[in-house]
């Protein structure tokens, strides 16, 4: 056999305990086990119930304006002078990222356990927003967890949260960003268990959150592969997303993962460099551990104690990275990569020149990748990016990293 | 009898029952606020009438915890805390008290990163009775509980009100040393809990094993201890007893003259108002 390890399926995951390989897992204390086998029991019985499935698709389609476009990119592709560019265009959906799609399966989840108080952690704001934009929707009250860090740096969100009628809790603890913020939310469940339901914001956290995230998210990539064969008749050859905890890229990736011929590279954010410890790379500079209920890749000390990320953009800014990614990098099936915030706000410059688009600084990332890897491929070559985020919401960061007074 | 931990937790629980008492299990973070100072309140714990000693692990993202106890685990880091040095307080403390045991609590991720089988084996030459690990429910627990048990340090679960009858049955499965159960579903030191509901959840728990019960989570005062041990076997007291450190300490984070001396007095009040509980 040349590779035992190679498993038969890439979608088989995760096994009935919620582990993909040695990743994942349901690490959480005892006062939260119960819940979190509950939302798996309501989840499995769920994603069955074609009530469900047709609750969710109406709101896909006419609450977030989906599908989504998958657009070919002339001018960059001309630009660049390889591959064929397109773009899967998740920064129209409503609220301006691919977010809403795991928050509106959440909340229909939530409601479908007679739960009546939301509770999410954000980093960027964007899943805050998200699930603050749900909560409006049916009506529920809505917490939102923030390192402080972060709604400095985000403070547009901040307030679009708050339009929403959510209540932005600062999170002051640690390093004042995403994984605080997220420790925060948990704290919250542990002593709300009665009422509440944790919209969790990426493919992290315990079984079943990986899974079911991903599930919700995988309509990006189901839309992408239909939309590539009616346009050009056969499948991409490449995939590229953005990675923090990695909610877009396996939504992009999972319906190819199965497709031989589909290569795929997922971008973490290298911040300042790789050596220069300030970086939110967590396969390319962390290790195995536990955190956030799962066993995955985190960027740790040798003492085992989490080390503080650094992004650029806050949407990565996470010191580890959804247990499925830590898996899928393990047997080699997905390739990861690294972009320095540098290269990220070249991309966000170029794109919005070039395209008319200003996009995120986290697809920002993904395109950086994009622009190395476009020119080294031949023009038949069927490349397709996940552009996951606009870019609204960092203008003012942008502007400040570039030196200007706005 | 020194080295290996095997029978100090029996042994202290079969003392507490002759004396027809109940027992006080305190909490304070290895190497908070500083090495020297923890070694010191170590020390004199089991004088000050402890009887069982728990050592927070420190860890940067305490995720079960409240602020007191967070607070706790960033004074330790900052003051150099670490895995070694945590085993290295545990040693110090065995050369003169080889009666009172002690349990390790906190979270996997250092554990993990020191390895397993080094952790036990250095721990189980330390002299640590027992483990309590907050993020490692039965379901994910086989990794440590089994090779912990080889080298007779128990490996001591959880037990919340949200665990269920059919939960009790596979927390209480390979579960050693004694049952630790937390008074409130929320996180350390949070406000304080219902006493009549423990008194329920601890015959609740007894029906299903014969392992002492400690109670703990929201007990604060030496009324609260007391009024856990009329029916359970001991109170653990940890936000209440940490909070008198971060309160002694001066605005650089040092400890102030008497910090210690402050601290067991508390844990003395504790354990004076535990021991005439039944009484």
């Amino acid at each position: 056999m040349a590779n035992a390890d190679k498993p038969n399926s890439y979608t088989a995951g995760p096994d009935e305990d919620g582990h993909f390989g040695i990743f994942g897992g349901r690490y959480v204390a005892e006062t939260l086990m119960p819940l979190v086998l509950e939302v798996e029991e309501a989840y499995n019985a769920a994603r069955r119930d074609p009530a469900f499935i047709a609750e969710f698709d109406d709101l896909m389609k006419n609450y977030v304006g989906r599908p989504s476009p998958l657009y070919f990119a002339e001018r960059l592709t001309k630009h660049l002078g390889g591959a064929k560019i397109y773009f899967k265009r998740d920064e129209l959906n409503h609220t301006g990222a691919h977010k809403i799609n795991h928050a509106i399966g959440q909340i229909l989840l939530a409601l479908r356990m007679g739960r009546t108080r939301i509770i999410a952690e954000t980093g960027a704001g964007q899943h805050g927003v998200a699930t603050a934009t749900v909560a409006a929707r049916f009506g529920l009250p809505c917490t939102v967890f923030m390192g402080e860090r972060d709604m400095k740096r985000q403070a547009p969100n901040v307030f679009r949260m708050k339009l929403l009628g959510a209540e932005v809790r600062p999170v002051s603890s640690g390093s004042k960003t995403l994984k605080d913020a997220m420790n925060a939310a948990l704290r919250d469940w542990v002593s709300n268990v009665e009422d509440t339901f944790y919209i969790i914001g990426t493919v992290a956290g315990p079984h079943p959150y990986p899974a079911m995230v991903r599930d919700f998210q995988s309509v990006i990539g189901r839309e992408a592969k239909e939309q590539i064969m009616e346009a050009e008749g056969r499948l991409p050859d490449h995939l590229v997303a953005c990675i923090g905890g990695g909610s877009n890229a396996i939504g992009l990736f999972g319906p190819f993962l199965d497709d031989e011929s589909v290569a795929m590279t997922a971008v973490e954010a290298a911040g300042k460099g790789l050596d220069s410890g300030a970086h939110a790379a967590s396969i390319a500079g962390g290790r195995p551990g536990v955190l956030h209920g799962n066993r995955t890749f985190l960027l740790q000390n040798d003492d085992g104690q989490i080390q503080e990320a650094h992004s650029i953009s806050a949407g990565l800014d996470y010191p580890g990275i959804g247990p499925e990614h830590a898996w899928l990098n393990s047997v080699g099936r997905v390739k990861y990569v690294s972009a320095t915030d540098e290269e990220a706000l070249a991309a966000f410059s170029l794109l919005s020149r070039i395209e008319g688009i200003i996009p995120a600084l986290e697809p920002a990332h993904a395109l950086a990748e994009v622009m190395r890897a476009a020119p080294r491929l031949d023009s038949g070559k069927i490349m397709i990016m996940n552009l996951c985020g606009r870019g609204d919401k960092d203008i003012f960061t942008v502007a400040e990293a570039l030196g200007v007074e706005l | 009898m020194s080295g290996s931990g095997k029978g100090r937790i029996e042994a202290r629980f079969a003392a507490l029952a002759a004396e027809g008492r109940g027992g006080l299990v305190t909490f304070i973070t290895a190497g908070d606020p500083d090495h020297q100072t923890c070694a010191a309140i170590l020390a004199g714990l089991a004088g000050a009438g402890a009887d069982i000693i728990e050592l927070g692990m420190p860890f940067s993202d305490p995720m079960a915890d409240g602020p007191a106890i967070e607070a706790a685990s960033v004074r330790a880091l900052a003051a150099g805390a670490s895995m070694k040095r945590t085993l290295d307080l545990v040693s110090e403390f065995r050369k003169s008290d080889d009666a009172t045991p002690i349990v390790l609590m906190g979270y996997f991720n250092p554990v993990y990163a020191y390895g397993i089988e080094s952790f036990l084996d250095d721990a189980a030459r330390a002299g640590v009775d027992g483990l309590i690990i907050v993020d490692l429910p039965p379901e994910e627990d086989a990794e440590l509980s089994g090779p912990a048990a080889k080298r007779d340090i128990h490996f001591i679960r959880l037990v919340a009100p949200t665990s269920g009858a059919a939960r009790l049955k596979l927390l209480f499965k390979d579960c050693g040393g004694f049952v630790y159960y937390i008074a409130i579903a929320g996180i350390t030191g949070a406000s304080g809990a219902a006493i009549t509901d423990t008194d329920d959840a601890v015959a609740r728990l007894r029906a299903e094993t014969k392992l002492p019960i400690a109670v703990g989570f929201g007990i604060k005062t030496p009324g609260d201890a007391a009024a856990v041990v009329r029916s359970a076997d001991a109170a653990v007291v940890g936000s209440a007893i940490v909070q008198r450190i971060a309160e002694n300490l001066d605005d650089a984070g040092r400890p102030r003259p008497g910090l210690v001396d402050k601290v067991l007095d508390f844990v003395g009040q504790l354990a004076e108002s535990v021991r005439n509980a039944r009484g």
